[in-house]
């Protein structure tokens, strides 16, 4: 900032003797696609400038240039893990513009898909999260647990990853047959080993003396600041979009949120896990209450047009909540889509969780965000 | 040819074609609601509760402000950019709205505006656990923007909602639009050496699009 001619965070600044810049990522893999820029003085951190922007892909403006059901295989891809819940908003939104009615069962399958997504989501962070702890186990155990859910998509939608299942009006195709029965069996399983994870990790006194108590987030911050999703819940807030403002069938389903007090990493990092207990039995329900047969998706007309207006349509994701602003023209591409990510909007806490912080507590704290950078970028 | 009516029938199904259709049947599902769907449903649909708090925005800030829609769960008040900044303290000091969801910026080219939209949102009351207040206001655009240095500026919300910060920051970066007040006006997603035009502005476009 001092040197004009130097990007922030490259300039040399010598406020002091004892500060240090130090600049993690974007290549470090501690960061992921980031950068962090620390000042340090001797083990704590005294300044902090997320710079994120490297996997910048401009999903918003290719949205512009594509109709209404071209835009679902892309607009999925900021978190291909948790594809159907990116994706979840802007397909209500678009279904409120064309003005579609989906059917009852394809409400189900869709919050059955969207939970899935959200377990094979926070899977994939809870192995990331680990191994920056040093913790091989639990990387090795969810990036196994994860392929039993993986396997379920791949059935349902025939992809393991990028699933661009849902489509304006319903649902790509409908379930294959015995889904079910496979879908409960593997669940039920799933459910049991995740509760095998509180003995060697979330009690694992290793795990706590690192994360407790450090990088706490006040409620009162936690609010001022907008977070969202884990982040929100694990300081004290009790708000979840799945029971706050209830889309598709959430309303008729059985489920409890997770709130902790503490705001500290430990909570942050324990209110996912237990997210994830409860999708377990969100599936379990919806599968209990789906009808059983019924048709899963409207016809659309071909390049369907929008109506002239906009649409704020949001989700809770397995980072928090995610909202889609579409406006439309009466074109069959939209106007403006605007995704506003729940790691966008958690990023801005993280100077506030780590300027006190000793060094080796940055990585804890960092993947505790839930932040998922490409996401951020989209 | 075939598509005219057919686009009536995908347009008309929300309001009333629930019991009949369940197999996409679009042709007899658009001959039969069209009469029956009539405009004057839509005047004693306006929710109250939302009405309540575009009416009083409207009766505090008067002509500054214009309501452009009343929907259930979601409020759009229009705001001068001379009083968007009181607009908001009002949303987050008497109407208990308390942190920001998101912040768009939508370019305009023929009306010359750029408009920013902010979507406001309540942890803490919990009878706005459903709303969204969406406060849309419009900067005058440059055809040849030099972002910061021109007229295209809207005063920053930043000191009334803490939230905005980096979403500021995308709006500038993405569209130009410079915001008055706010303490951090740096890049954040594009390169720091980017050179072209904002790039969610109209004109920029695609390349090979």
């Amino acid at each position: 900032m001092s040197t004009p001619t130097l990007p922030p965070g490259l300039a040399i600044q010598k406020a002091d003797e004892r500060i240090m810049t130090l600049n993690v990522g974007p290549q470090h893999p501690g960061s992921g696609h980031m950068r962090i820029i620390v000042q340090i003085d001797g083990d704590y951190i005294v300044a902090c400038d997320p710079d994120p922007g490297y996997v910048h892909r401009g999903e918003e403006k290719m949205a512009e240039y594509r109709n209404y059901v071209l835009n679902v295989p892309h607009l999925e891809r900021p978190v291909i893990h948790d594809s159907c819940n990116v994706l979840y908003p802007y397909v209500l939104g678009a279904e409120e513009l064309l003005g579609l009615e989906v059917t009852e069962r394809a409400k189900y399958i869709r919050v059955i898909a969207s939970e899935l997504n959200r377990c094979v989501y926070t899977m994939y962070w809870l192995a990331i999260y680990g191994i920056f702890l040093g913790h091989s186990t639990m990387f090795m155990w969810p990036a196994g647990d994860r392929e039993l859910l993986i396997d379920l998509l791949e059935k349902m939608t025939g992809a393991r990853v990028t699933h661009s299942y849902f489509i304006p009006g319903g649902i790509r195709n409908d379930l294959p047959a015995n889904f079910e029965d496979v879908c409960l069996r593997q669940v039920n399983y799933f459910e049991k080993r995740i509760k095998e994870y509180a003995d060697v990790f979330y009690e694992n006194p290793i795990l706590i003396s690192r994360t407790e108590k450090t990088g706490v987030l006040t409620r009162e911050n936690a609010i001022r600041l907008g977070t969202t999703g884990s982040v929100l819940r694990a300081s004290g807030v009790d708000y979840d979009v799945r029971k706050k403002e209830p889309y598709d069938v959430y309303d008729e389903l059985d489920f409890e949120t997770n709130v902790m007090k503490s705001g500290d990493s430990y909570a942050r990092s324990r209110i996912p896990w237990l997210d994830m207990m409860e999708s377990c039995r969100i599936i379990r329900d919806a599968l209990q209450k789906m009808p059983k047969s019924g048709s899963v998706r409207v016809k659309l007309k071909p390049n369907p047009k929008g109506e002239i207006g906009s649409v704020y349509k949001r989700v809770e994701s397995g980072r928090g909540a995610l909202g889609c602003y579409i406006v439309s023209d009466k074109k069959p591409e939209p106007y403006r889509v605007k995704l506003s990510v729940p790691s966008f909007r958690n990023l801005i806490a993280l100077p506030h969780l780590l300027i006190g912080e000793k060094l080796g507590n940055m990585p804890s704290t960092y993947w505790s965000l839930n932040y998922w950078p490409v996401e951020a970028d989209r | 040819m075939s598509s005219e009516p057919k686009k009536e029938a995908v347009e008309k199904k929300p309001e009333d074609s629930k019991p009949t259709n369940d197999k996409t049947t679009e042709k007899p599902a658009a001959t039969k609601p069209a009469p029956k769907k009539a405009p004057p449903k839509e005047e004693p649909e306006l929710p109250a509760f939302e009405k309540g708090i575009a009416d009083k925005i409207i009766e505090n800030f008067g002509e500054k402000t214009t309501i452009s829609f009343v929907k259930p769960d979601r409020v759009g008040i229009k705001v001068g950019r001379e009083a968007v900044h009181d607009v908001a303290e009002f949303a987050r000091d008497v109407l208990n709205y308390d942190h920001v969801d998101s912040v768009s910026g939508v370019d305009y080219p023929a009306d010359k505006e750029i408009e920013v939209v902010y979507h406001l949102s309540s942890y803490t009351d919990p009878t706005l656990t459903r709303q969204i207040l969406e406060l849309a206001t419009r900067a005058q655009r440059e055809d040849k923007p030099i972002p910061g240095n021109d007229a295209t500026k809207l005063p920053s919300l930043r000191d009334i909602f803490y939230s905005v910060e980096f979403h500021e920051r995308e709006v500038f970066e993405m569209l130009g639009v410079y915001f008055e007040g706010h303490p951090d006006n740096r890049r954040l997603l594009l390169p720091e050496d980017w050179a072209d035009l904002p790039p969610l502005r109209k004109d920029f476009r695609n390349k090979g699009r």
